[in-house]
C-alpha cells in the first residue's frame, strides 16, 4: 500500500470515528437532555407528561409529610418560588441535607393529576448553598433583585408575597 | 512563625521556577552547557522550597495553628491526626499547595535520574516543568495563599467537612493529583520535542513510563473516588457522570490512548505527531478538569470549593499553557517526520484504533460535560446532562473498543493477517458466548447486564490467550514454564491492564442487575430482597468521637440462617451542624448486602436496602489495571530508560 492510501484510510477512518461520534451525541441528546423548570414555568406551561425534567425551589415550610402507601414509604412536600407551587411526592430516602424552607432540585415527571413524581432529590453537602438554578428561578419570579445585596434567609421564601406575579420570562 | 517560613519558602519556589523557566529554554536555544547544566539544580531547589512550604501548611493544621486562615475554616483541635494532616489537601488553598508539590517531585525526578537524557532535551523538559509551576505558584500566591493569617486568632477552628473525614478520601487527592501532574510531564516532553523538531524512540522510551506512572496513579485515584462515593454517600451508586467525575474521566482517557500510541513510537518510530498530540492532550483536559473543580463553574454535587476569581485565573493560565502547547503543535508538527510504515491491519492499526475510538468517547464525554455551561451561558437555558446520555453516547463506541482489545497484541507489528489471529481466540469468543446466554438463563431477559458479562469474558480470557500464546502454552507446553519467566514484565502488565477492565466490567455487568427496596419496619419486623431477610432489632442512640448518632441493628438471615449483623447509621456533627448517614455494607465476592438508614416515623425507621451482586469487583478491577501499569513500568527495559537513541528500534 503506497503512502497516499494509507493516509487516505486513515484519513477516513477518523472521519468515520468523529462522525458516529458526533451522531451518537446528537441521538442522545435529543432523548436525554433534561431540562430546568421552577414551578412558575410550569403553571404558564405545563411540560409533556412522559418527559423527565427537573424541578428546583424551595421547600414550602410546613408541607413536609411523611407516609406510607401499603408498607413502602412515601414523602410529600411542596416546591415553591415563590410565584407558584408544584406539589411533589417521593417514594425514597431523603438527603440528609433535605429541611423545609431551603433550596431543593429534584429529577422526576409531572403526574396527569399534577403532582410531580420525584425519581431522585438533590440536596447539597452545604446547608447554606443555593443550587444556581434555583437562584435563577427566584429572581424571574421578582423575588430577589440581586443588586439590593444577598438572597433573604431561604426560611422565609414562601411567607413572602410574590412581588411582581409573572414578571418572569 | 511556622507559616512565615512556608509563606518564604513559596516566594523562593516563585523564583526558582522563574529562573528554571528561563535559564532552561534559553540555554537549550544558544545550546549553551553552563546554563542548561543550571536546569537540574534549579529543579531540585525548587522541590526543596515547595516540600518545605507544604511541611510548614501540614505543621500549622498538625498542631492547629488558629491564626492561619486555612486552618481556622478547615480543621478543630478535635480532630483524629490522620484527619489533620489529610486537612492539609482537604482544601482548595492545601490542595493547590500539593498540586504544585507533586509537580515539583515530578521535576526533581526527571532531575534526578534523567542524566542520560540529552542535555538539551532534559534542559527543556525541565524548563517547561518551571514554567507550569510558575503559573500555579503565582496563583496560589496572587489568589488562594495558605499561610495568611487571621487576627485575632479564633478560639478554635470550624472543622473539616464531616463527609471528608474519611481514609478513603484523604487519599483520593493525592492519587489523583499524582496522574493530573504525571501528564504535565508528558506535556514537558512534547512541548520540548516541539522546540527541537524531533521526536524518536528515545523520546518515546522517555515518555512511556510516565504516561504509564501517570495513567496508573489516576486509575487509582479514580477508583478509590467511586469506592467512597459508593460508601460514603449512601445513594448505592458507584459512578455519577458528574462532572468532577467526568474531569477526572477526561484525562484518563487521553492517557490512556497516549500510554499506547508511545508504544507505537517506541518500537515503530510511527505515530509521532498524533503521539504529541495526545500529550498535549492529556495535560490540556487535567488542566481543564482542574479548572473545573476549582472554579465551580459547573453545577456539580461534589463542589466542594468554588470561587469565580480563582476560575478566571486558572482560565487564563489554561489558555496560556493549552493554546501555547496547541500553537507550538501547529507551528512545528511538520518537522516530524514518520520512520515507521505500516499496513492498515497490523499492531499499529490496531493501536490507530485504539486511540481513534479512545478520542471519541473523550469528545462525547467532554461535549456531554460542557454543553450546559454552553447552552446556559448562549442560549440562556438551564439543561442537565445526565448518565442516559453518557450511557446511550458512550457505550456504542466502547464496545468496538473492548472487542478490538483482546484482537489487538495478537497482531504482528507492521502487517498481519485477522484470520489467524481471530482462530486463537475461538475459546474466547465461545466463552463470551456462553456467558452471554448463562446470564440470559439466570437473570432473565436483561440484554444490558448479559452483554456485559460476555465483554468481561471477551477481556479477561481474551488477556490469557494472549499470554498462552506468548509462551506457547498449547503449542509447546513443555517449555511454557521457562517462557513465562523470560517474557518481559511489560507483556504481563498489559495482558493484567486489560484483565482489569474486563473484571471493572465484570462488577459493572453485575451492578446492572442490582436491585433495591424501600421499606419501613418497626424492631422485630423484617423485609425480603434477594433471597436475604433483614430483620430490624433496635434502633438507638450511639456517641462517636466528634459526633453523636442514631444506630438501627439489623440481622440478616438467608433461608432462617443467621449471615451477618449490619448497623446502619445516621451521624450528626454538631460543630459543622451536619448529618450523614454511614451505609452499612456487608461484601463477599458474589454480592454486596448494603443497607441505608432513613427517616424516623411513629416508632417506625425508613431502611434502604440494595443487594449489589459483583460490586467489589469494580474497584478491584481498577487496582488491577494499576497493578498491570505498575507492573509495566517495573519492566527493565523501561527502567534504563533510552541509553542511546540507536540502539532500539526494531526490537519488538
Amino acid at each position: 500500500m503506497t503512502r497516499k492510501r494509507k493516509r487516505l484510510y486513515v484519513l477516513l477512518l477518523c472521519a468515520l470515528g468523529l462522525g458516529g461520534a458526533t451522531a451518537l451525541t446528537l441521538t442522545a441528546f435529543q432523548d436525554n437532555l433534561v431540562f430546568f423548570r421552577s414551578p412558575s414555568d410550569i403553571t404558564r406551561e405545563a411540560p409533556p407528561p412522559e418527559r423527565a425534567f427537573r424541578l428546583g425551589g424551595l421547600v414550602e415550610q410546613g408541607s413536609l409529610q411523611r407516609t406510607s402507601v401499603e408498607g413502602r414509604p412515601l414523602v410529600r412536600f411542596t416546591v415553591t418560588d415563590g410565584a407558584a407551587k408544584v406539589p411533589v411526592a417521593f417514594g425514597g430516602v431523603l438527603p440528609d441535607l433535605f429541611r423545609e424552607g431551603q433550596g431543593v432540585v429534584t429529577l422526576g415527571k409531572l403526574g396527569r393529576d399534577g403532582v410531580f413524581q420525584a425519581s431522585e432529590v438533590l440536596a447539597r453537602h452545604d446547608e447554606t448553598y443555593m443550587p444556581p438554578e434555583v437562584a435563577d428561578a427566584l429572581k424571574r419570579s421578582g423575588h430577589w433583585n440581586p443588586a439590593q445585596g444577598p438572597a433573604p434567609a431561604a426560611a422565609e421564601w414562601n411567607t413572602l408575597n410574590p412581588a411582581r406575579p409573572g414578571s418572569g420570562g | 512563625m511556622i507559616p512565615e517560613i512556608g509563606q518564604f519558602a513559596l516566594g523562593l519556589a516563585l523564583v526558582l521556577a522563574l529562573a528554571l523557566a528561563g535559564f532552561g529554554l534559553l540555554g537549550a536555544q544558544r545550546a549553551e552547557a553552563r546554563l542548561m547544566a543550571l536546569a537540574p539544580p534549579l529543579a531540585l531547589g525548587m522541590l526543596l522550597a515547595v516540600l518545605a512550604s507544604f511541611l510548614c501548611l501540614v505543621a500549622s493544621f498538625v498542631e492547629n495553628d488558629t491564626t492561619v486562615s486555612t486552618v481556622v475554616a478547615n480543621s478543630h483541635s478535635l480532630k483524629p491526626l490522620l484527619y489533620k494532616i489529610s486537612g492539609t489537601w482537604g482544601n482548595h488553598e492545601g490542595s493547590m499547595l500539593l498540586w504544585v508539590l507533586i509537580l515539583a517531585l515530578c521535576a526533581g525526578a526527571v532531575a534526578g535520574f534523567g542524566r542520560n537524557l540529552p542535555s538539551a532535551l532534559q534542559a527543556r523538559v525541565l524548563a517547561v516543568l518551571g514554567l507550569v509551576a510558575l503559573g500555579f505558584l503565582a496563583f496560589i500566591l496572587a489568589t488562594s495563599n495558605p499561610f495568611r493569617r487571621v487576627w485575632p486568632p479564633a478560639p478554635d477552628g470550624l472543622g473539616l467537612n464531616p463527609v471528608l473525614q474519611d481514609p478513603g478520601l484523604a487519599f483520593h487527592p493525592p492519587l489523583l493529583y499524582l496522574g493530573y501532574v504525571g501528564f504535565a510531564v508528558t506535556f514537558a516532553f512534547a512541548v520540548a520535542a516541539l522546540l527541537e523538531g524531533r521526536v524518536d524512540a528515545a523520546w518515546g522510551r522517555w515518555v512511556r513510563p510516565w504516561a504509564l506512572a501517570a495513567w496508573s496513579f489516576l486509575t487509582l485515584g479514580i477508583g478509590l473516588g467511586s469506592w467512597w462515593a459508593y460508601y460514603e454517600l449512601g445513594w448505592g451508586g458507584y459512578w455519577f457522570w458528574d462532572p468532577v467525575e467526568n474531569a477526572s474521566l477526561l484525562p484518563w482517557l487521553a492517557g490512556c490512548a497516549l500510554l499506547h500510541s508511545a508504544i507505537v513510537v517506541e518500537k515503530r518510530e510511527a505515530l509521532k505527531t498524533w503521539t504529541v498530540f495526545l500529550a498535549l492532550l492529556a495535560f490540556a483536559l487535567s488542566l481543564l478538569g482542574t479548572f473545573l473543580v476549582r472554579s465551580g463553574v459547573l453545577n456539580s454535587v461534589h463542589a466542594f470549593a468554588s470561587d469565580p476569581g480563582r476560575g478566571v485565573f486558572i482560565l487564563a493560565l489554561l489558555m496560556f499553557y493549552v493554546g501555547g502547547g496547541f500553537a507550538l503543535f501547529a507551528w512545528r508538527a511538520q518537522a516530524m517526520t514518520p520512520m515507521g510504515v505500516f499496513a492498515a491491519v497490523s499492531r499499529e492499526g490496531a493501536l490507530v484504533l485504539n486511540n481513534l475510538l479512545l478520542c471519541s468517547v473523550a469528545a462525547v464525554v467532554l461535549v456531554g460535560t460542557l454543553y450546559p455551561l454552553f447552552a446556559d451561558l448562549v442560549l440562556g437555558q438551564k439543561i442537565s446532562v445526565g448518565a442516559p446520555f453518557f450511557n446511550t453516547a458512550t457505550l456504542p463506541l466502547a464496545a468496538p473498543l473492548i472487542g478490538a482489545m483482546a484482537l489487538g497484541p495478537l497482531l504482528a507489528w507492521k502487517r498481519a493477517r485477522v484470520f489467524p489471529a481471530l482462530q486463537k481466540l475461538w475459546w474466547v469468543a465461545l466463552g463470551a458466548l456462553l456467558a452471554f446466554l448463562l446470564c440470559l438463563l439466570l437473570a432473565g431477559a436483561r440484554i444490558g447486564p448479559a452483554l456485559g458479562f460476555a465483554a468481561a469474558t471477551w477481556l479477561i480470557w481474551g488477556a490469557t490467550a494472549d499470554i498462552a500464546e506468548r509462551i506457547a502454552l498449547f503449542s509447546r507446553p513443555r517449555t511454557a514454564w521457562a517462557r513465562a519467566k523470560g517474557l518481559p514484565r511489560a507483556a504481563w502488565g498489559g495482558a493484567l491492564g486489560h484483565a482489569g477492565l474486563g473484571v471493572t466490567i465484570l462488577g459493572l455487568a453485575g451492578m446492572g442487575l442490582a436491585e433495591d427496596k424501600l421499606a419501613l419496619l418497626k424492631p422485630g419486623e423484617s423485609a425480603v430482597l434477594g433471597g436475604y431477610e433483614y430483620r430490624l432489632e433496635s434502633i438507638a442512640d450511639a456517641q462517636g468521637a466528634n459526633f453523636s448518632a442514631r444506630r438501627a441493628v439489623v440481622q440478616v438471615l438467608r433461608n432462617g440462617q443467621p449471615v451477618v449483623r449490619m448497623e446502619p447509621e445516621k451521624r450528626s456533627f454538631p460543630l459543622a451542624r451536619m448529618t450523614t448517614s454511614e451505609a452499612a455494607i456487608h461484601s463477599t465476592p458474589l454480592r454486596d448486602l448494603y443497607v441505608v438508614l432513613g427517616d424516623e416515623r411513629e416508632g417506625a425507621v425508613v431502611l434502604r436496602i440494595h443487594n449489589n451482586p459483583l460490586a467489589p469487583w469494580i474497584w478491584l478491577g481498577a487496582g488491577i489495571m494499576a497493578l498491570g501499569g505498575g507492573l509495566s513500568l517495573s519492566d527493565r527495559r523501561t527502567r534504563v530508560a533510552a541509553p542511546a537513541p540507536k540502539a532500539q528500534g526494531v526490537r519488538a
